[in-house]
């Protein structure tokens, strides 16, 4: 018994050890999105292509896109951007929010660098960002031909993060509705 | 002159606070227990940028907007629990500096209870075990008497 006593700040000290160890290194921006698992907030927004245009979440029915929060004002959406235009290429749909933004930069922007966008929503006061809880830009969103977003990911999306969190996704949905729809 | 002067800089100085005060953003509340809970709850929900911060001490904009969405729904007359329930639909528990009982935040509430615990049953042991000794001395000691 008096052993058992002695033995405990050595048991504590390696807990804490082994708990801290365990998490050094890990992201600790990185947060679990509240909106995996639902529907894109609804919302009414104007395009940065014509003023007159409204779009709303119906535009992310019907097939796979991406969502993606940019600025003009963000560094890492200039860097994620050529990847993006790789993607457009290859057939992803993309939808660009442009977020807190004046719309003559967001349409320079574009002209210059190559739109890789389907369509570009103008959120001007936060509003749809902050209904997808949003913390910054760029952040990034999966979403399903049902308009359910799937993932999200805050930060750079490049071919690496692609492979290994959009892909295989998709490909996890796709076999489990095929999968569904075989059996009656 | 030097009157006229000094009038001047003593009204620029009065000013002066006025345009500090514009650098802040300052909500408008229909009654000082309106502002009341828009201080307690600004210092309840989490900036979700810069994560040791309450969304009142944070800069980011996000925490600005955060902000001004929790004076709107004030004003708008929701209640505390409903401005952080719209917080927290959007951003995760993570978002309250007072998240609910679950599984996941369980060691976060249950934790300092149990560590009180294991503490007082430490000291109540070592303190059984000084008394324990103190009158083991007391026994060894010879009757007062024979000295």
């Amino acid at each position: 018994m008096k052993y058992l006593w002695g033995v405990i700040p050595l048991v504590v000290f390696v807990a804490l050890a082994l708990l801290l160890n365990a998490n050094l290194g890990r992201d600790t921006e990185a947060m679990p999105s509240a909106l995996v698992g639902r529907s894109v907030p609804e919302f009414d927004l104007p395009a940065l292509a014509s003023n007159r245009d409204q779009y709303d979440q119906e535009i992310f029915k019907g097939r796979w896109s991406l969502l993606n929060i940019w600025a003009t004002w963000c560094p890492t959406c200039y860097v994620e951007h050529p990847y993006f235009i790789e993607l457009a290429r290859s057939g992803v749909a993309i939808v660009g929010v442009n977020y807190k933004d004046d719309d003559d930069k967001a349409r320079r922007y574009l002209a210059e660098l190559g739109n890789p966008y389907t369509e570009v929503v103008v959120d001007k006061q936060g509003n749809l960002a902050l209904d997808l809880g949003v913390y910054g830009a760029p952040e990034t969103f999966l979403v399903s031909p049902e308009g359910k977003i799937l993932l999200r990911h805050a930060g750079e999306v490049n071919a690496q993060v692609w492979e290994e969190k959009f892909v295989p996704l998709m490909a996890q949905y796709e076999a489990y509705h095929s999968g569904r729809e075989e059996t009656p | 002159m030097t009157l006229l002067l000094r009038r001047t800089l003593v009204a620029l100085l009065c000013a002066l606070p006025l345009a500090v005060m514009a650098a802040i953003d300052v909500y408008e509340f229909d009654s000082p227990e309106q502002e009341a809970r828009f201080r307690s709850l600004t210092q309840e929900l989490r900036c979700p940028k810069c994560q040791n911060q309450s969304i009142a001490d944070s800069d980011a904009d996000i925490s600005g907007d955060m902000r001004a969405r929790t004076a709107q729904m004030i004003r708008e007359g929701y209640s505390d629990r409903e401005v952080v329930d719209f917080f927290r639909a959007r951003y995760g528990d993570f978002v309250s500096y007072r998240p609910p009982l679950a599984m996941n935040t369980a060691v976060l509430w249950l934790g300092p209870g149990i560590v009180l615990l294991l503490g007082g049953l430490l000291v109540f042991r070592l303190m059984r075990r000084a008394a324990q000794a103190a009158d083991q001395d007391d026994e060894d000691l010879p009757p007062p008497e024979t000295r």
